[in-house]
C-alpha cells in the first residue's frame, strides 16, 4: 500500500503546528520522521492515520491492500495504550472483535501475533504485570492482528530504558525485514532513526515544514556491522546538525512561553 | 600531588552504622484489634450501665439491646419490618442507579448533554433531599411512591456525578486507539469507556448506598407503618431504648452488608487494578 499525505497544515487555535507538508511512502518502505519537540511529528502521524482531521490538505491511499487485512493503517502508541481490565490476549483480540470472523480464525490470528512477538506464555497476564517492553510488544501484537499494510509508530520505544529499548528496536527491526510492511515511525532518537529508515524526513521547528529528507542507501541488516559506523556517524552529524539550532530555539519557545513539552 | 580536599581514610575501629531513619508511615494490618477494641467498647458501656454511671432510661446495657433483637427476631416482627425496608431501598436505589448511569454516561460523552445536564446536577446536588420529603408526599401521597422517590433522587446525583467524573477520566489515548482500530462508537462505549469508569462508578455505588439508608430511615420516619425507621421512632416515642437500640444495630449490620457485599464486587471486578 502507497500513502500519500498533500499540502496538510494543521493549526491548533491560532497556533499553526504543521505548513503545507507533501510526502509519500512507498510500500513496503520505513520512513521515519524527526524533528525538534513541538514540531508537529505526532500532529502530522494523527492526521496520516485519521484520527485527527487536518485544517487543510488531505492523506491519500492507494494500491493493493492483502485480503486478510483488517485495519490497513495501523497505529503504535508512545505509551502503548493498553487497556488495563483485559489480559494480553484481550487487548490483542479487541480490533478483531467487531469484525464478523470465524472464532478458529479469530484464534490463530491472535495466537501467531502473540506468537510473533513473543508473548505466547504471557496470554493471560494484566498489562500491570507487565515490563515496559512487553507491554509495548503486546501493542505491536495487537497492530499485527490486524494483518496492516502500514504501521504508525508515535516514539513506540521512547517510554522504555535504554537497554529494553535496544532489543525492542532489534526485535521491530527483523519483525519488519520479514513482514516488509509500510512504517511512518516518529522519534527524537536520531540513533534509532538510522538504525530503521530508508529515508528520514527532517521537520523544522513549529509551524512544522519539511525541512529536508535524507535517504539512507545502506541495508538495514547491514547497520548493525562495524564497517558501517564511520558512515552511520557521518550522518548522525548531518543530521544533529540540520536539527541542533532548531532544537535549541524550540527548547527556549517551549520553556519561556507555554512550557508545554508535547509534541502538538 | 595529593587532592587536600579528601579527608584520609578512618580507621577500621572509627566506622560506625548509619543511622536508620526509614520505617513508619506504613499501614500494617493488625489482625483483631478491630474486633477488640469492639469488644472493649460494649463492656465498658455494659459496666457504667450495670454500676449505675449511666441511666438504662437514656441508654440501655449492650445486653439489654441484644435481648430486644432476639425478642423482635423470633417473633417475626423484625423480619416484617427489615422486608420491608429492603423493598424500598433496594427499589430506590435500583431507580436511582439505573436514571444516573443513563444521564452520567450521556455527559460523560456527548457535550451537548454535559453542558445541560453539569449546570442541573451542579445546581441540584447540594439541595438535602429530605427537605423535598414533604413536596413529594403532595406529589405522590403517604405510601410507597414517595418513600421510593426520595431514595432514588438521593442515589440519582451522586451516581450522576461519579459516572460523569469516571468517564471525564478514562484516559483519551485508550480512546483514540480503538478509534485507530475503527471499533465503532458503541463498542468503545462497551469496552473502553465503562470499563474504565468502573472504579469511579463503584466508588459511587459505596457513597449512594449509605446516602439510600440515611433517606430510608428518614421517609420511614413519616407515615409508615412497616419499616426499619418506623419501628426505631415507635421506640423512641414509647421510651422503649432497648427497642431503639435494637432497631439501630439492624441498620448497622445492614451497612456492613452492603458494604462487604461491595468490597466483594471491587474486588471482583477490579481485580486488573
Amino acid at each position: 500500500m502507497e500513502l500519500a499525505v498533500d499540502a496538510v497544515s494543521h493549526r491548533y487555535g491560532a497556533v499553526v503546528a504543521l505548513d503545507e507538508i507533501s510526502l509519500r511512502v512507498a510500500p513496503g518502505e520505513f520512513l521515519v520522521i524527526i524533528g525538534p519537540s513541538g514540531c508537529g511529528k505526532s500532529t502530522l502521524l494523527g492526521i496520516i492515520g485519521g484520527i485527527l482531521a487536518p485544517s487543510a490538505g488531505r492523506v491519500r491511499v492507494g494500491g493493493a491492500v492483502p485480503s486478510d487485512c483488517l485495519n490497513p493503517i495501523t497505529y503504535i502508541f508512545q505509551d502503548f495504550a493498553l487497556l488495563p481490565w483485559r489480559t494480553v490476549e484481550g487487548n490483542v483480540a479487541l480490533p478483531l472483535e467487531h469484525h464478523r470472523l470465524p472464532e478458529a480464525a479469530r484464534a490463530a490470528r491472535i495466537a501467531d501475533a502473540l506468537a510473533r512477538t513473543g508473548l505466547t506464555e504471557f496470554r493471560g497476564a494484566f498489562p500491570k504485570q507487565l515490563s515496559g517492553g512487553m507491554r509495548q510488544r503486546v501493542g505491536i501484537a495487537r497492530a499485527l492482528a490486524a494483518r496492516p499494510a502500514m504501521l504508525l509508530m508515535d516514539e513506540p520505544l521512547s517510554a522504555l530504558d535504554a537497554q529494553t529499548r535496544e532489543l525492542l528496536m532489534e526485535d521491530l527491526l527483523a519483525l519488519w525485514l520479514r513482514e516488509r510492511l509500510g512504517v511512518v515511525y516518529v522519534t527524537h532518537n536520531l540513533t534509532e532513526a538510522l538504525r530503521l529508515a530508508d529515508r528520514i524526513v527532517v521537520l523544522s521547528r513549529r509551524p512544522g515544514r519539511i525541512r529536508e529528507i535524507v535517504s539512507i542507501e545502506m541495508p538495514q541488516a547491514e547497520r548493525g556491522r562495524p564497517e558501517a559506523q564511520v558512515e552511520i556517524a557521518r550522518l548522525h552529524d548531518r543530521l544533529w546538525q540540520l536539527i541542533k539550532s532548531e532544537a535549541q530555539v524550540a527548547e527556549r519557545e517551549l520553556t519561556t512561553a507555554d512550557g508545554g513539552g508535547d509534541d502538538a | 600531588m595529593p587532592d587536600d580536599r579528601i579527608a584520609p581514610a578512618a580507621a577500621a575501629s572509627d566506622l560506625r552504622d548509619i543511622e536508620f531513619r526509614g520505617g513508619g508511615f506504613q499501614a500494617a494490618a493488625r489482625p483483631g484489634a478491630a474486633l477488640f477494641f469492639f469488644v472493649l467498647i460494649l463492656a465498658v458501656w455494659e459496666l457504667a450501665v450495670r454500676e449505675g454511671w449511666l441511666n438504662p432510661i437514656f441508654l440501655p446495657a449492650p445486653s439489654s439491646a441484644m435481648r430486644a433483637l432476639w425478642e423482635l427476631t423470633v417473633s417475626g416482627l423484625l423480619w416484617k419490618h427489615l422486608g420491608v425496608s429492603l423493598l424500598r431501598i433496594g427499589a430506590g436505589w435500583a431507580l436511582g442507579s439505573m436514571f444516573g448511569i443513563l444521564v452520567g454516561v450521556g455527559m460523560g460523552i456527548w457535550s451537548l448533554a454535559r453542558s445541560l445536564g453539569l449546570a442541573v446536577v451542579s445546581a441540584l446536588f447540594p439541595i438535602p433531599k429530605i427537605a423535598l420529603l414533604p413536596l413529594f408526599i403532595l406529589w405522590l401521597g403517604i405510601g410507597e411512591q414517595s418513600k421510593i422517590a426520595i431514595i432514588a433522587l438521593g442515589v440519582f446525583f451522586p451516581t450522576t456525578i461519579a459516572v460523569y467524573n469516571g468517564i471525564d477520566a478514562v484516559p483519551r489515548n485508550l480512546i483514540r486507539m480503538a478509534q485507530s482500530f475503527g471499533v465503532p462508537m458503541t463498542a468503545i462505549v462497551r469496552k473502553v469507556i465503562l470499563p474504565g469508569a468502573l472504579p469511579s462508578i463503584l466508588a459511587g455505588f459505596r457513597i449512594t448506598t449509605s446516602i439510600s439508608l440515611i433517606l430510608l430511615v428518614a421517609a420511614e420516619m413519616i407515615g409508615a407503618e412497616y419499616g426499619i425507621g418506623a419501628f426505631i421512632l415507635q421506640a423512641g416515642n414509647l421510651m422503649q431504648t432497648d427497642q431503639l437500640l435494637a432497631g439501630v444495630a439492624v441498620l448497622s449490620v445492614l451497612g456492613l452488608a452492603v458494604s462487604a457485599l461491595l468490597t466483594r464486587l471491587e474486588r471482583r471486578l477490579l481485580r486488573w487494578r
